[in-house]
C-alpha cells in the first residue's frame, strides 16, 4: 500500500534519512520505533507530503505521491503536537475540516462521543490542554473512515482512561483489515496492538520484521524486552 | 477553492483590523473632500493616504496574518488539498479583504466628490497597490520562518518603496542634473510600484502642469494611452511576480 524506496532528506548539513526503503501492506498494524530524533517524524511527514524528500521516491496504492494530494483522502494523520489555529474552537475546527472534505461518506464521529468532546465544543483551541488537543487530532485523523491511519506518539498526553479508549478504537480500526502505522515510545502499551516493528535509528531503517518472528528470535515473550536484547546484540557485535 | 476561501474571509473579518482600517480610511477619504472647498485638494491628500497607509497596512496585516496562519496551513497541509490552491485561497482572500476595505473607505468617497477619469483612476491604482503590497508579503513572510525577522523584512520593503526609493531618485536628479537624464527616470520608476501609481495620478491632476521639463516628459510618456496600459501592466507585474515567487518556494517547502 505504502511503499518507500531510497528515500533520503536532509535539513541543512544534518541527514535526516538516509536510504530508508520500506513496504507497508493492508491490514498490518506497524510500530515505528527508535531513539528521539532518529527521523520518525520527518518519515511520516513525507508520506503525507509535508516533507518533501531530496531524493527516492514514495508511491501510495502504486501510484508516486509525488505532486499529488487526493492519495491524502485515504490517510487519517494525528500529528505527534496538534497546532490549531488559536482563536477558533473545537466545534469551529471540526466543522471546518468537514467543510473542507466536502465528503459524503458517513463519518465515523465515535471517538467524539468517547471523549465526551461535545461538552466542550465551544472551547477555544488556545485554551486546551496537551490531552484535550491531543484528544481532537485523534478524532480529526478516525473521522472520514481512512483507509490507513498514521498516528505520531498518539497515546503521549493522553490520561490512562483516554488511552485505553484510543487504544480500543485502533484495535477495532485494525481488524477491518486498515493499515495502522504507529510511532511510540511506550513500547508496553504496543503489546496487544501491533503486528509488524520497524525499528530506526539515526536516519536508517534498523530493521523491519513481523513482530511473532522478533518474539522467537530473541526468545522473549515482550516486544520492550526483545528489543533491549536487539539492542545489546548489537552492541556487543560493535 | 471556495470553500477555503469563505473560510479566511470569515476569519479575516472576524479580526476587525481590517474593518478598523476601511473606518480610518473612510474618515481620511471624507474628511479630506469635506475640509477642502476644491475637490481636486482632496484628491491630493487622498493619494497621500493611497501612497502611504494602503501599501502598510496591505503589507503588515497580511504578513502578520501569514505567520499566524501556520497552524492552519500544516492542518490543510495534512488534508486533500493541493498546495498552491491553500496558497492561492490565501492571496485571494487577503488581497481581495484590502481591496474590499479600500472600496468602501475609499472608494465610496472618490466616487461621490470626484466621480470622473481621475477618480476612477485614483480608485483602481488603490485596489492595484493593495493587492501588490499583500504580494509582496507573502514573499517577505515565505522567505523566513522566523516571525519577527519576516515583518521585519516586510516593514523594510514599505520603507523602501514608501521613503528611500524617492530619496534615492531625487539625488541621482541632482547629481546628474547636468545631464540628460529624464528619460531614463521613466524607466527607474518602474522599478516601485509606489512611484508607478503617484505619476500616473499626479499626471491626471492639474498640478502637473508645474512639474517642469521632467514633468512635461513623463507626461510625453505616461499621459498616451499607451504610456497608461504600459505603467498598469506594470504595476500588474508587481503583484504577479512576487506572488508566484512564493508560490514556487511554498511548493518546494518542508513542513
Amino acid at each position: 500500500m505504502i511503499e518507500v524506496s531510497e528515500v533520503n532528506k536532509k535539513f541543512g548539513k544534518l541527514e535526516v534519512l538516509k536510504n530508508v526503503n520500506l513496504s507497508c501492506k493492508k491490514g498490518e498494524c506497524i510500530a515505528l520505533i527508535g531513539p528521539n530524533g532518529c527521523g520518525k517524524t520527518t518519515l511520516i511527514k513525507s508520506v503525507l507530503g509535508m516533507v518533501l524528500p531530496d531524493k527516492g521516491t514514495i508511491t501510495f496504492n502504486e501510484k508516486s505521491i509525488k505532486n499529488e494530494y487526493l492519495y491524502r483522502q485515504n490517510i487519517g494523520y494525528m500529528p505527534q503536537i496538534g497546532r490549531y489555529p488559536d482563536t477558533m474552537t473545537i466545534g469551529q475546527v471540526i466543522e471546518m475540516i468537514k467543510t473542507i472534505r466536502n465528503s459524503t461518506e458517513v463519518l465515523d464521529e465515535d471517538l467524539i462521543k468517547a471523549f465526551e468532546l461535545e461538552k466542550m465544543f465551544d472551547k477555544q483551541m488556545r485554551t486546551l490542554s496537551g490531552g484535550t488537543t491531543q484528544k481532537v487530532s485523534a478524532t480529526l485523523a478516525f473521522l472520514f473512515n481512512p483507509d490507513v491511519l498514521i498516528l505520531d506518539e498518539p497515546t503521549a498526553g493522553l490520561d490512562p482512561l483516554a488511552s485505553e479508549i484510543l487504544k480500543e478504537k485502533i484495535i477495532k480500526e485494525k481488524e477491518k483489515g486498515k493499515l495502522i502505522l504507529i510511532t511510540s515510545h511506550l513500547l508496553s502499551e504496543l503489546d496487544d496492538l501491533i503486528t509488524e516493528i520497524i525499528f530506526m535509528q539515526e536516519g536508517e531503517v534498523h530493521f523491519h520484521k513481523k513482530v511473532a518472528t522478533l518474539l522467537e528470535e530473541t526468545n522473549e515473550t515482550k516486544i520492550s524486552k526483545a528489543i533491549a536484547s536487539v539492542l545489546k546484540n548489537k552492541n556487543k557485535n560493535e | 477553492m471556495n470553500r477555503i476561501i469563505k473560510i479566511i474571509l470569515s476569519d479575516i473579518l472576524k479580526n476587525k483590523i481590517v474593518l478598523a482600517f476601511t473606518l480610518i480610511l473612510a474618515v481620511l477619504s471624507w474628511s479630506s473632500f469635506a475640509l477642502e472647498d476644491n475637490s481636486s485638494k482632496g484628491l491630493l491628500t487622498i493619494l497621500n493616504v493611497i501612497l502611504f497607509t494602503v501599501p502598510l497596512v496591505s503589507i503588515l496585516f497580511a504578513t502578520i496574518y501569514l505567520y499566524n496562519s501556520a497552524e492552519f496551513i500544516e492542518l490543510l497541509l495534512s488534508q486533500p488539498i493541493k498546495r498552491v490552491k491553500i496558497w492561492m485561497s490565501l492571496f485571494i482572500g487577503l488581497s481581495s479583504s484590502m481591496v474590499i476595505a479600500f472600496l468602501i473607505g475609499a472608494g465610496i468617497p472618490l466616487l461621490i466628490y470626484s466621480p470622473n477619469a481621475v477618480g476612477f483612476m485614483m480608485i483602481s491604482v488603490g485596489s492595484i497597490i493593495s493587492i501588490v503590497f499583500v504580494a509582496l508579503a507573502f514573499l517577505s513572510s515565505i522567505v523566513t520562518r522566523d516571525k519577527a525577522k519576516g515583518i521585519g523584512i516586510a516593514i523594510m520593503i514599505w520603507l523602501f518603496f514608501a521613503l528611500l526609493f524617492d530619496g534615492l531618485v531625487l539625488f541621482l536628479l541632482f547629481q546628474f542634473a547636468d545631464y540628460p537624464i529624464e528619460k531614463a527616470m521613466v524607466g527607474i520608476t518602474a522599478l516601485s510600484p509606489i512611484d508607478l501609481a503617484r505619476i500616473q495620478i499626479l499626471l491626471h491632476l492639474d498640478v502637473s502642469a508645474m512639474m517642469g521639463y521632467t514633468g512635461a516628459i513623463f507626461k510625453d510618456f505616461f499621459g498616451t494611452m499607451t504610456g497608461l496600459i504600459i505603467s498598469f501592466l506594470l504595476l500588474c507585474l508587481w503583484a504577479i511576480i512576487p506572488f508566484f515567487i512564493s508560490l514556487r518556494k511554498f511548493k518546494n517547502k518542508d513542513l
